[in-house]
């Protein structure tokens, strides 16, 4: 799996209720909730986006409520992929429950600007900043997380077991 | 090498031994829980698999308490998924509005959680019933239909962090305060996919209904769960309302612990968290001037009898400042009720506060209390996020319900000191 896209970077403890706020849980249509994906953060968010783009993080991306909303918007919204210093703990579960590639790196955050493309390669775990030196890894998948990717999400996976 | 209550009650739910910190396990559940947000998409996965039957329809809880009573005809329809599916499983544990309360008061309350068990929300705040000396975790909606198709789900094995709480609290200084302090001290991700387990001699005294308000909130330190070893204070509690067996742990004297966090409880006054952070603490003493708008005293941290007591008897006597808008919510229909019988309910309304049907409501920012742009609101609740009860432009200063209370009375941030 290879992604590649602009960036969006939002800092530290970026959580559920900036990504999709409360007001709009009354739906948990996916399109409805990404037409609101990030509104609280940066209310023109939606609006700036191209299909592709990434989402880069702090620390604690995702922290507060429980609301699997939260990582269907930004699927939704045609994020490719978020690449965050760290996630919270619910937040990192859903993503891979319901298939939202996400990305743990230390480093990143600190060597991109906005605007920035980068290409990151998820077999091989590593990063490419486009136009910049050498390819950074990302913290390894645990293999468990792994099998759920390989297998299309928590549903598939437990159906294949059966 | 010993285990703590975390790891013997998840292996009591596995075939194996023992287990250790990092280890995935599958554990068997005693509970799966949604609420009227969570489990619509929970319903809809599960639905997709073809399965026809839950696995146990004792186990599997759905409490409609977020938009309800129906707040617009999208959450009708949320509800209404929830009511329909209890309906075609015949759920034992469905609760419709005139019996719902906000769902980690009402669980409890009714003993539908018990000691020992492992249990697993679409919520949160789900964390609550580690009060009880369960092991409970929230999660998402996929999660929980997994759960509503297999009676399992999949976990790490946390570390854990041991809490030791020891000294006397102070006046006007509960659950809320020491979680809170907590909180600032280590960080919103200082516990980030650790249990926190509360000990030490203050533990031992503190009452069930502010071990529930710890408990609530170990997620806003990103814990995983928090818990406390059952005592008399649990047995009290629970033998009144367990309608099934339920079992005791104890950590064991050489359980491993990756950090221990000593706190002097005596030197805590009320604490407050400034926006827009759970972790933004301060003592009352230090809050400065800060007008406010709104009060809100329930949620599932805070909206037991207890606080609405404590509430109560500041406000007896007293009146909500002008142009200040109180707003009490009990968190159950028991709650309700016992306040209306200790005549709570009228010392609320001769202060002229508006008391609620229980909700979750205003909390999230759903309905039943939204901000304006730039306005302020005292809560009782648990999350002070950007936009977290309206406006982007609004703030929300967490508390307990004492300081919720007398500030609600002096129209501005106030401890209740500053009354007597």
């Amino acid at each position: 799996m290879k992604l590649r896209g602009r960036i969006w970077k939002f800092g530290d403890n970026i959580d559920t209720d900036a990504i999709i706020p409360a007001r709009y849980l009354n739906t948990s249509d996916p399109q409805e909730l990404a037409a609101h994906c990030m509104e609280d953060a940066d209310p023109e968010f939606v609006k700036k986006i191209s299909k592709g783009d990434i989402i880069v993080g702090g620390s604690n991306f995702g922290c507060g409520s429980s609301r699997e909303h939260a990582p269907i918007a930004i699927k939704a919204a045609g994020i490719s992929c978020v690449i965050a210093r760290s996630f919270a703990r619910i937040f990192y579960r859903n993503a891979f429950n319901m298939g939202l590639p996400i990305f743990e790196s230390d480093l990143l955050w600190g060597m991109v600007a906005a605007g920035q493309e980068i290409e990151v390669d998820g077999d091989r775990g590593s990063i490419v900043i486009i136009g910049g030196g050498e390819p950074l890894a990302v913290t390894p998948i645990p293999p468990f997380m792994q099998a759920l990717i390989n297998d299309g999400g928590l549903m598939q996976h437990i159906a294949r077991k059966k | 090498m010993g285990m703590t209550i975390t790891e013997k009650i998840l292996c009591a739910h596995t075939e194996l031994k023992e287990v250790r910190p990092g280890m995935l396990i599958n554990a068997k559940l005693d509970i799966a829980l949604g609420n009227d947000i969570t489990a619509p998409i929970a319903i809809a996965e599960f639905k997709k698999t073809g399965a026809k039957r839950v696995f146990d329809k004792d186990k599997v809880v759905l409490v409609p308490d977020h938009f309800t009573p129906n707040k617009d005809i999208s959450s009708a329809e949320q509800s209404k998924i929830l009511r329909d599916f209890a309906r075609e499983q015949s759920l034992a544990h469905y609760y419709e509005v005139g019996e719902v309360g906000v769902e980690h008061a009402l669980l409890p309350e009714q003993g539908v959680v018990l000691p020992g068990d492992v249990i697993i929300g679409a919520d949160s705040h789900t964390c609550t019933y580690g009060a009880l000396g369960a092991f409970a975790t929230g999660m998402g909606s996929t999660d929980l239909a997994a759960a509503m198709l297999t009676g399992e789900a999949w976990f790490k094995v946390p570390e854990s962090i041991k809490v030791v709480f020891h000294g006397t609290l102070q006046r006007w200084v509960s659950g809320k305060d020491l979680i809170l302090y907590l909180i600032g001290l280590i960080g919103v991700d200082g516990a980030l996919y650790q249990a926190l387990e509360f000990t030490g001699e203050t533990v031992a005294a503190l009452t069930m209904a502010d071990r529930l308000t710890i408990a609530n909130m170990v997620i806003e330190a990103g814990a995983k769960n928090g818990i406390f070893a059952p005592d008399e204070i649990t047995t009290a509690y629970v033998e009144k309302r367990a309608k099934r067996p339920y079992k005791f742990y104890a950590s064991d004297p050489d359980a491993q612990y990756c950090r221990v966090i000593n706190i002097d409880v005596s030197a805590i006054e009320p604490q407050v968290a400034f926006p827009h952070l759970p972790s933004n603490v301060r003592g009352i003493s230090r809050a400065g001037e800060v007008k406010i708008d709104q009060v809100v005293i329930g949620s599932c941290t805070n909206g037991r009898i207890e606080d609405l007591r404590v509430a109560a008897g500041i406000l007896k006597g007293r009146r909500v400042a002008p142009y200040v808008r109180l707003i009490v919510i009990p968190a159950t229909q028991e709650i309700y009720r016992q306040a209306m019988q200790e005549g709570l309910l009228e010392i609320f309304l001769d202060a002229k506060a508006a008391v609620s049907t229980p909700t979750c409501g205003p909390c999230l920012g759903g309905y039943m209390g939204i901000l304006a742009k730039g306005e302020r609101a005292v809560a009782t609740t648990n999350r002070n996020f950007v936009g977290r009860m309206g406006h982007t432009g609004s703030e929300v200063y967490l508390s307990n319900p004492a300081v919720a209370a007398a500030s609600a009375v002096l129209g501005r941030l106030a401890g209740p000191e500053e009354l007597s």
